[in-house]
Order: structure tokens, then sequence, then C-alpha cells
């Protein structure tokens, strides 16, 4: 009944219902996927302890002076998780990581479905030798080891997480192209595409009104998957040594293990937490991904 | 034409359904159908050339952007020693780093064409005899993996999709998921942890790393030994990489399922096994295919961290000390091999798929 009342002079506002009404609709269906709301849960939990980090733990946390623990502890009440090997607080230390994690996985993750989606767009839309040389490059990238060509990358430049985001960025962004250019050359075939042009649209309003709000969602499910690839990538950035010395991070704080010998000294304790965290995350992520793309496409039969 | 609309429409579902194999060999290019028997050595002609092209174009890559690293090689290849300028002249010299850029990237791509990668800087011998000698080890550790994950993920993924939704189904996705998630190396170094080294009670199980023992066997006790310090890497290996695999089988079964033809077979009569096993997996196979090879490429250039993680004698150890110096001309050579090995399979996968595949590039 709500929509009779709109006047049709205000089209915005009857735009704006509609989106809202494909949201809550979106969402409805999300939450029968039981995966995806867990999913979304641990990643809501991990977000409020990174944001709430300073609170719980102080900035202090990585200060190697005033240790509270001596070298390598074990788990006890007062360092549930144990010491590290310069007798920092671990659980404070996973905490910690989990900002520059969570940064890192983002930024990459959007800068590389950034790079994608302008691509992809462009490339399905202007077709001529345009497309063509655009396609053949990210057919060469695709066919790159993602992961040796990001620690090239990552030894190349100097050390620091802006080094980490670009490296992963640059190197993950062709599967993205492929799908966005796959779904804007399907929808570039609709006929109010043709409709738009007759009356005379030109490319950037074709593209930004008209393809990108159809590729959207598709982009949205794939972000979600990069984010968690972006996040073992960094990890594994860091457990290799490329990544910022400085900071604490997951994939450092392994690496910090395997260095004191935690490894062949049987201190479980010390590589479990980060590890977990990391698998954590990532599998979040991924689960969301899954969700967000079996709604928009049911077809693909994940289970709930 | 309308062999052009079927390309490009086979092109789009695959990148769309199959999730991480992207579009790969059902992007052929413009009207390749209805000219009979010279379509497909003309696809073999377009896709070989094309592996070349990027063969090339990773070759000119790894020799500018290795070029990129701060610091002076020289350095690196004394060791911190007091060198008189001399002797770092003649180091120059000898490793041709007196020549201009150019002359570098001449000499570099006129020796590469003859097979030879340069000398390493750490181990003062030519990359090619460091890389034949680690590669087969490689071949081993990753062969060996790859074998099993793909058996296991196709026999998973089929089982997971023909009972769909139910508990087996759930719990094999669950786990694949996990297990996808969880960084190999933490992985590898929990398995060492508990496996080889042992928390309390429980013994030393397998080796803690390296290939062998050293201690002299031969023949079939030699055989063993590697076997039993294969293990580990090769199960790290496999739970990580299984995933994929049963996940695409899994989803491309399940695009098929509901297809006419199964309705039609079971409808005459056949028992449930065999409309499975003849008539919907050999269809649904089509995107796991490509997978298969993509994955064999990729596997080769993924081991760097469990080989790292496991002391494993491989290309993927090699390129971790490469970079840790870094000694150029090793690091310019094994990533070299290493984007090879995935554009040779990729292509592979390419020339393959067609005859799997008849609407493919015929």
């Amino acid at each position: 009944m709500t929509t009779e009342k709109i006047p049709a002079a205000r089209p915005r506002g009857l735009a704006w219902q509609r989106r809202r009404a494909s949201a809550a609709r979106f969402w409805r269906q999300y939450r029968a996927h039981r995966a995806g709301v867990l999913g979304l849960a641990t990643l809501v939990l991990f977000v409020l302890l990174a944001l709430a980090a300073p609170l719980l733990v102080g900035s202090d946390v990585d200060d190697v002076t005033g240790a509270p623990g001596s070298p390598l502890e074990r788990p006890s009440a007062e360092l549930p998780f144990g010491a590290d090997r310069f007798g920092r607080d671990l659980l404070g230390l996973v905490i910690w990581g989990a900002r520059v994690s969570l940064l890192v996985g983002l930024l990459a993750a959007v800068l590389s479905v950034a790079i994608g989606m302008v691509i992809g767009v462009t490339a399905g839309h202007f077709r001529g030798w345009y497309a063509t040389v655009i396609m053949r490059i990210t057919d060469w990238f695709l066919v790159m080891p993602t992961l040796v060509l990001a620690i090239a990358l990552a030894t190349v430049m100097s050390r620091s997480l802006l080094t980490i985001v670009v490296a992963i960025g640059v190197t993950t962004w062709p599967t993205t192209a492929r799908l966005v250019r796959a779904q804007t050359l399907a929808v570039e075939t609709r006929p109010y595409i043709e409709r738009a042009r007759a009356l005379g649209g030109g490319h950037w309003h074709i593209m930004s009104r008209h393809v990108l709000p159809n590729v959207m969602p598709l982009v949205l499910a794939q972000t979600t998957l990069i984010i968690s690839s972006a996040i073992l990538a960094e990890a594994t950035l860091a457990f290799l040594g490329l990544g910022d010395p400085t900071v604490v991070s997951w994939g450092g704080l392994l690496q910090d293990a395997r260095e004191a010998g935690a490894v062949s000294a049987g201190h479980w304790w010390y590589l479990v937490p980060p590890g977990i965290a990391i698998a954590l995350v990532a599998l979040a992520f991924t689960l969301c991904g899954r969700a967000v793309e079996s709604v928009l496409n049911p077809r693909l039969g994940v289970a709930r | 034409m309308t062999s052009d609309a079927t390309s490009a429409s086979v092109g789009a579902s695959t990148g769309a359904a199959a999730g991480p194999v992207k579009d790969g060999p059902a992007a052929a290019r413009g009207p390749r159908g209805g000219r009979g028997a010279t379509a497909y050595p003309r696809y073999v002609a377009g896709k070989v050339a094309g592996a070349a092209v990027s063969l090339l174009a990773v070759l000119v890559t790894s020799f500018f952007l290795f070029r990129l690293i701060p610091g002076d090689p020289v350095k690196f290849m004394t060791g911190g020693r007091q060198v008189s300028a001399e002797q770092l002249a003649v180091y120059r010299e000898q490793f041709g780093l007196d020549l201009p850029l150019w002359q570098q990237f001449t000499d570099y791509c006129g020796k590469a064409l003859t097979g030879d990668l340069g000398t390493s800087y750490q181990f003062n011998a030519p990359v090619v005899d460091k890389i034949t000698e680690a590669l087969p080890n490689t071949l081993l550790l990753t062969g060996t993996a790859f074998v099993l994950y793909t058996v296991l993920g196709i026999v998973l993924g089929t089982r997971s999709a023909w009972r769909n939704g139910g508990f087996g189904d759930r719990f094999h996705t669950g786990l694949a998921l996990t297990l996808y998630s969880l960084p190999s190396f933490w992985l590898g170094l929990l398995l060492i942890v508990t496996l080889s080294v042992g928390i309390g009670p429980l013994p030393g199980l397998f080796p803690t790393g390296g290939m062998e023992s050293g201690g002299g066997e031969e023949g079939f006790a030699y055989a063993v030994d590697v076997a039993h310090h294969l293990v580990l890497p090769v199960v790290t290996l496999v739970a990580v990489e299984y995933g994929q695999t049963l996940l695409v089988t899994r989803s491309a079964l399940l695009d098929e399922m509901g297809s006419d033809y199964l309705t039609t077979a079971r409808a005459k009569g056949l028992r449930d096994d065999l409309v499975r096993r003849r008539h919907a997996v050999p269809n649904a196979l089509l995107p796991t295919v490509t997978l298969i090879f993509i994955n064999l490429g990729r596997t080769v250039a993924g081991v760097i961290l469990v080989e790292t993680v496991f002391s494993w004698p491989g290309l993927g150890g090699l390129f971790y000390q490469a970079l840790s110096v870094p000694d150029l001309p090793l690091v310019q050579g094994l990533f070299f091999v290493f984007a090879a090995a995935v554009i040779v399979m990729n292509t592979l996968a390419d020339l393959i798929y067609p005859l799997f595949d008849p609407r493919v590039g015929r």
C-alpha cells in the first residue's frame, strides 16, 4: 500500500524505497544461510576486538622492555596464551595483530577489486582493440603464479604495510576483471542499454548508471572472497619475513615463533593462537562470500 | 554466425559458475565453428603461440623486476667481508654487472634462449644445474600430493553433490572450507610440533624435515626412508588443496543434476549408482578437468611455503634461500620456472579441453 502514497513527482523517493525493500529481501535470504550468519558473527566479533584493542590491551603490548612475562612462558592464569620470545603477553599480541591483518586484508581486497572492476567494465563496454589489449594483459596476469609474483614485488619494494597491500592488490585483480567483464557483456545486450544509448546516454552514463549497479552484487561477493585470500596472503608474506617488522601481525607472530625455535622445542601454545585467528577470519570471510553468492545465484546450491 | 554466440555464452557461464577456474579454455575468441577438420589445428597453433608470447613476457619481466631490488648484489656476494676495490671489480666483471643495463638484458635473453640462466651468486654454480638438481624432489612431493588431492577432491565432491544437503555433504563441505582457510605453513608447523617433535606423552613419529636421514641406506630401505619423510609435507599439501577440487566438482555436478537426460536415465530403470557414474559424473567433470591442470601448475609454484617449513630440498626451498640473499640469477631463474609451469599447464588444459567437450574449439 505504501508505494501508492509516493507521489509520482518524487522518483528519487521511490528509488530509495525500492532499494530499502531489496536490501531487506537480501537480508531475509541471507539469514537463512546458517554458515553465512555464523561467519558474519565471527567477523563482527573480530572487528570489535580490533577496534577496541587499544582499550583492551593498550598500545604498549608490543613493547619489549616492559614485558609482563618471562620469555617463552607457558600459559597460566595471568597470561592465558603464555608469553612470546620477549616475554610479551601473547593474548594481547593476537588481539593487537587483528588490526593489521584485517586492515591489510580489507585494503588489499579493495585495491584488487577496484582495479578488476574498472578493467572488467571498460573491457566489456569498449570493444575493439582496447578490449583485446586489456584482456591480453589480464590473461597474462592470470597465468602468473600469484604468490610468487607477490613475493617478488614485496621483495623489490621497501618493507611496509603499503607494500604488502600493493603486492597483494596488483596480483589478485585478474579473476575479478574476468568475472566483471563476463557480467558486463551480458548486461550490455539488454534492451534498456540500447534505449539509454538511443536517448543520448554517453559511455560514462551507461557504465556508471546501468552496467555498474548490475555488476555490483557480483563484485560484493567477490570482494568478500578476496579479503579471505588477502588475509592468508598477508600472513604468508609476513611469515616469509617480507612484512613490516615494526608492526604486530599474525603472520609476523608465527615467523617470530619459528625463529625462536618454538617448533623444535615443542612450544605449541606459541604457534596455535595466531594460526587459529588467521584461519577463523579467513573462514568467516569465505562463509560470508559463499552465502552472498548463493543468495544472488541460488543455482549454486550452497548448503544452508 | 551462431558459433560466435555459443562460444561467448559458454565463456561467460564457465567464468561465473566455476568460481576459481577463470573461464579457461572456454574463452576461445571469435568464431571457430563450422570449419570442419582444420579448426582444431588452428586452435592449437593459436594457443601455443599465445603461450610462447606469455613465456617471453615472463622472461622480460623477471629480468627487470629483480633489477629493482635496492642494494649492490656484489656486497651480498662477498658476505660483508672486507674486500678490495679491485676484487669487487673482478666480481662485477665475472657476473657481467659492469655492463650497461641494456647490454646485460640482451646477454641475458641470448643466454636464456640457449638454456643458460646465469650463475648463482650464492652457490657459484650454474642456475640451471641448481634447478635440475631440485626439480625431481619438488616433482616427487607435488606429484604425490597432486594425485592424492585430486582423487580425494573428485570422490568426495561427487558424493557430496549426490547427497546434497545431507549430513555427509555438510560435513565434507565444511571440513574442506575450513582446511582451505588454513595457512599451509601453519598447518605444517603444527604437524611438525605434534607428530615429529611430539607433545607430552606423544612420541615423535615422523622426521622434522629434509628428505632423507642421511644414514647411507640404499635401494628399498632408501625408498622407505624418503617415503617416511614425505608423509607430513604431502598431508599438509593435500589438506589445504583438496577443498577446491571438492567444491568445484560438487557445484559442477549440482548444475548437472537437474538435467533431463538424468531423469530419463532413471526413468528407464537404471540404478542410481550407474546413473551417477556413467551419466552425470563424466559431464560434470568438465570444469574439474581445467582445474586439475591449472592446479598442477599452481602446486609447483605453491610449494614454496611447505618446502620451506619442512626443509624439503626442492625448488620452493631454493627460492626461499635465494630470496634471503638475494641471489638475483637464481631468483630470476626460479621465477621463470614457476611461471612457465603454470603457463604450460594452462596451455595443456586449453589443448585437451576440446577433446573432452566438442562444443569448444572446433
